[in-house]
């Protein structure tokens, strides 16, 4: 879906991006991370030609995006920022309404859109629709920030850090969700972070830059078991790298399933979407070995053994 | 190929202006107006020579704005500017050597024109320079002093303006002071009244709540309004006792007025200063067992002075204009003699009076905010010694 | 300090009514009007007040024209600074003209200094006497605070606003109409009305060069020993500039109620 061919970006005499090359295909979740001057953020704004590169070419959809006019570009992309950045004099509804009225779509068709964006990142209409930004938390702020980007249905989303600036609770509660929309529009997402921790939860793949040079393009999985460099490892942490294993695997991954025989274990049940490192955490929690699983519908999916967790 | 498009407008502006606008304006007489004289009637040789600085200025919008480069047209541009001047002086006593004692030179627009391209190209350039304010100040009191000179040489003696000046020697110099003394005395009651009323404004939210509505209410009077609305109950005032040695019109109005327009800038810059002052710096000095008057004198004016003073810069530039319109009323001063000309039709006297208020304006509001500099650079190595 | 009845207050019917004549703009307005029009009723209070003048009412003019060639004065200055202004801060915030911006603020900033009176007095032996060099010489004295308010509107637009309105794909021109003016037009119109304030003052003194304004009772009456003209005179324009000030106050108010949600 999005092509980068030898991409270089210089600010005078110092190099931000350097001879970048990667795809990243349709419908695929793909982090960009990297310490701070890496170059992510550049790269991503070459995207939608906020930045314009030196060398090199971008291709979306195998459209070289230098033939196409900026502002066309970009009202086929969705774009969220760190700060946010929405219009302070607009209601939460005229916000995320913004591509759909540049679009000029009819306004019924826009107020059924805004409306199906605030369900699907959960912002209560009666609440937040008349509202101003100013009036929001950080977080709701972020909520609508990303149905804003997702309002003119395009099949890309660009995303520079958006979660970072937000408390612990609010950040996880946003990854889990942005994960779900994910998984329901099938989107090709772009997303930068110097968090590894949040890439290795969202990505289906991880590019790590760093002083403007990708060093490994790889899944979660493959960063964890075969890291190229010393910088994949400083920023997965070389301690408890044994727990970021765990958060990239889920528990049915590795669950065995349910016998017949023997009666589930007790206890409440987790899901089989639930990350192994939580599994870890609720058998030391619990003072237990084996936990039972569920699947997404609320059956019962097997049982899983501490023994398995440790299985290479 | 243009590399410097601010310096190449203005550069193109000079040399529209000196080719179709007058130079100088000659008159035979107060009475007849003038005809217009071309820069190039003025450019005879050698004297002409003084505007040789100009090329440079034509030059460097094409070439890179390099640090060089911008000094060098900033130079030429204040020389440029003096030169003009001179050859204004210079030909203005050309034109008259060969005429009656009545005829009268001025400036024509295209000099004007001319000299606010050459001080514009001069701000301009100083301004990319990025000079610290020291080298700064001493580039415009360089400017200042070499534009100055052509004056003090008496060499623009036969410019009309100067005629006017010399003709009226004393009654200029009396109403510059005359001038001065309406600013200055406005300026006790102010500071008097103001101050206390700020700090007062700053530390009770009520007063604050009264004060200022009533004192914006006041900004929004035009002054010559408020003048005249004085006049009636100074007037009454004035009959009712008499040995106040005050009258309705005069310099009691013109006091009382400015010190009205001024309450709103240092009551509100007081206030402002005040509360800028960083709540743990006052603690800390309690701390450290300074009585309240101390923790004031020594943490809360120092930290505040430089609102103050900008406030006290606004109120001073301000005053100035306002002693002008005072004239009106008979308080004298400047804008007694340009009010003269205004009514006599005697367009150099405008001038005479016009051009000094404004100097005289740009000159405090500069000296101001030297002075306020100043005390910041000392405040901030105040804070330095003094963390909070 | 909007000058409005607090939302909660305006009731319905009558109530409506009182909460309309509480409102300061139009207590203003009805001043000003009254004045203007009602001069000539107030003569024999002034016969009153001053038993010594034989002419205790200014009749050179009638105060509706006097008012009227003061807010043609005015409103045409500063609805000319106003679009010229606002266009120039506007382009010197662009890239292409961002090249004039440090001397055109400069310029601002020197001008302010410049007193209003000198400079229309100024204009009288480069232009000559009449209103239209005090027209000129007001439009440049009020282009400057609004230059200086457009500049300073511009630049408080959040640089993430900007950010996004350029990534959701906002063309220049949508993002200045759209995006920046709104939400500089708060501080943009403070400029507006900076300017037109001092306007109203420096018009008045513009009777001293042959324009038509609520200045000439006053300065007619100064010159003639007459204080009921100056007081008439002086009354009405205090009453003029308090009504424009209080308007725009609400305009700006109005522009950005968002702010107060």
């Amino acid at each position: 879906m999005i092509a980068f061919e030898r991409v270089t970006k210089r600010f005078g005499p110092w190099t931000a991006v350097n001879d970048v090359s990667f795809t990243v295909g349709e419908g695929e979740f793909c982090v960009l991370i990297g310490p701070s001057g890496s170059g992510k953020s550049t790269l991503l704004k070459m995207v939608n030609r906020l930045v314009a590169q030196d060398a090199g070419a971008i291709r979306v959809a195998g459209e070289d995006i230098a033939g196409v006019a900026p502002e066309e570009l970009r009202r086929r992309m969705g774009y969220v920022i760190q700060s946010v950045g929405l219009f302070p004099h607009w209601t939460v509804e005229r916000n995320i309404a913004t591509v759909p009225v540049l679009l000029g779509w009819p306004k019924g068709r826009v107020r059924d859109r805004v409306a199906e964006l605030m369900d699907l990142l959960k912002l209560d209409p009666g609440r937040f629709r008349d509202a101003f930004p100013h009036q929001l938390s950080g977080g709701q702020q972020q909520r609508v920030g990303v149905a804003r980007a997702l309002a003119g249905d395009p099949p890309i989303l660009l995303m520079d850090e958006p979660f970072s600036a937000l408390d612990p609770i609010t950040r996880d509660t946003l990854q889990g969700e942005l994960a779900n929309i994910h998984r329901q529009t099938r989107k090709t997402i772009v997303f930068v972070t110097h968090d590894m921790d949040e890439a290795l939860r969202l990505a289906d793949r991880i590019a790590v830059l760093e002083h403007g040079r990708l060093v490994q393009c790889a899944t979660p999985r493959d960063i964890l078991t075969r890291p190229a460099r010393d910088i994949v490892r400083d920023l997965v942490g070389r301690e408890e790298w044994g727990l970021k294993r765990l958060a990239v695997e889920t528990v049915g991954d590795r669950a065995r399933p349910a016998d017949g025989t023997s009666a589930p274990p007790p206890g409440e049940p987790l899901p089989s979407a639930a990350p192994l490192r939580r599994a870890l955490s609720e058998m030391v929690a619990r003072g237990t070995d084996r936990l039972p699983v569920v699947d997404e519908h609320g059956r019962p999916a097997g049982v899983l053994h501490l023994a398995d967790l440790v299985r290479p | 190929m243009i590399r410097n498009r601010v310096l190449f407008v203005l550069a193109a502006a000079a040399v529209a202006a000196a080719a179709a606008l007058p130079f100088l304006s000659f008159a035979p007489n107060r009475l007849l107006s003038g005809r217009g004289v071309p820069l190039s009637a003025a450019l005879d040789l050698p004297w002409g020579l003084a505007l040789l600085p100009g090329g440079v200025l034509l030059a460097a919008p094409f070439l890179r704005p390099s640090r060089g480069v911008l000094a060098a047209g900033a130079a030429a541009a204040i020389l440029f500017a003096a030169g003009l001047l001179w050859l204004a002086g210079h030909h203005a006593a050309h034109l008259g050597a060969s005429a009656s004692a009545a005829a009268r030179a001025s400036f024509g627009s295209g000099f004007w024109v001319m000299e606010a391209a050459a001080l514009l190209a001069a701000l301009d350039g100083v301004r990319r320079l990025g000079l610290a304010p020291a080298p700064r100040v001493a580039v415009g009191m360089g400017a200042a002093l070499l534009m100055a000179a052509p004056l003090a040489a008496g060499h623009l003696d036969q410019l009309s303006i100067l005629k006017e000046y010399a003709s009226r020697r004393d009654v200029f110099a009396d109403a510059v002071v005359r001038h001065g003394v309406i600013v200055a005395a406005a300026l006790v009651p102010t500071l008097l009244v103001g101050v206390p009323l700020g700090v007062l404004a700053q530390r009770r939210r009520a007063v604050g709540r009264l004060v200022f509505p009533v004192l914006n209410v006041v900004q929004t009077i035009p002054s010559i309004a408020l003048f005249g609305l004085l006049l009636a109950p100074l007037s009454a005032l004035a009959g009712a006792l008499p040995w106040l040695g005050i009258s309705g019109v005069g310099l009691a109005p013109a006091v009382i007025a400015l010190t009205l327009y001024s309450l709103l800038p240092i009551v509100r810059n007081t206030a402002a200063g005040l509360d800028g002052v960083p709540e743990p710096v006052r603690q800390a000095a309690h701390g450290m067992g300074m009585t309240p008057a101390q923790v004031f004198l020594r943490v809360d004016v120092p930290l505040a002075l430089p609102v103050f003073l900008s406030g006290l810069r606004i109120t001073l530039v301000q005053a100035v204009g306002l002693a002008a319109v005072a004239a009106l009323i008979g308080a004298g001063g400047l804008g007694a003699i340009m009010f003269q000309g205004l009514f006599a039709n005697a367009l150099d006297l405008v001038l005479l009076g016009a051009v000094p208020v404004i100097l005289l304006a740009v000159a405090v509001d500069a000296s101001l905010r030297l002075v306020t500099a100043m005390i910041g650079a000392a405040v901030g190595a105040f804070r330095g010694r003094h963390p909070a | 300090m909007t000058g409005g009845v607090p939302r909660q207050n305006r009731g319905r019917g009558m109530g409506r009514g009182v909460a309309v004549l509480a409102d300061r703009l139009v207590l203003a307005v009805l001043a000003l009007a009254a004045l203007v029009l009602g001069m000539p009723v107030l003569k024999p209070l002034f016969a009153a007040l001053y038993p010594a003048l034989d002419r205790p009412l200014y009749e050179g003019d009638s105060f509706l024209a006097l008012t009227a060639g003061h807010l043609a004065l005015v409103g045409l200055s500063g609805l000319t600074a106003a679009i010229v202004g606002v266009a120039a801060g506007i382009a010197v915030t662009r890239p292409a003209g961002a090249e004039f911006r440090g001397l055109i603020e400069a310029v601002v900033t020197a001008g302010q200094t410049f007193p209003p009176v000198a400079v229309l007095a100024v204009a009288v032996p480069v232009m000559g006497f009449g209103p239209e060099p005090a027209l000129i010489a007001l439009t440049l004295y009020a282009l400057l605070p609004i230059v200086e308010n457009t500049i300073a509107g511009l630049e408080g637009v959040p640089d993430a606003v900007l950010e996004s309105a350029r990534g959701l794909g906002m063309r220049p021109a949508e993002v200045l109409v759209r995006v920046e003016l709104p939400l500089a037009a708060p501080v943009i119109i403070a400029g507006i009305r900076t300017a037109v304030v001092i306007n109203v003052g420096t018009a008045a003194i513009a009777s001293t060069v042959g324009a038509k304004t609520l200045g000439l009772p006053i300065i007619v009456g100064l010159n003639g020993a007459n204080p009921a003209y100056v007081v008439q005179g002086a009354v009405v324009v205090a009453a003029l500039a308090v009504v424009l000030d209080a308007g725009f106050d609400r305009l700006a108010s109005r522009l950005s109620r968002w702010r107060r949600a």
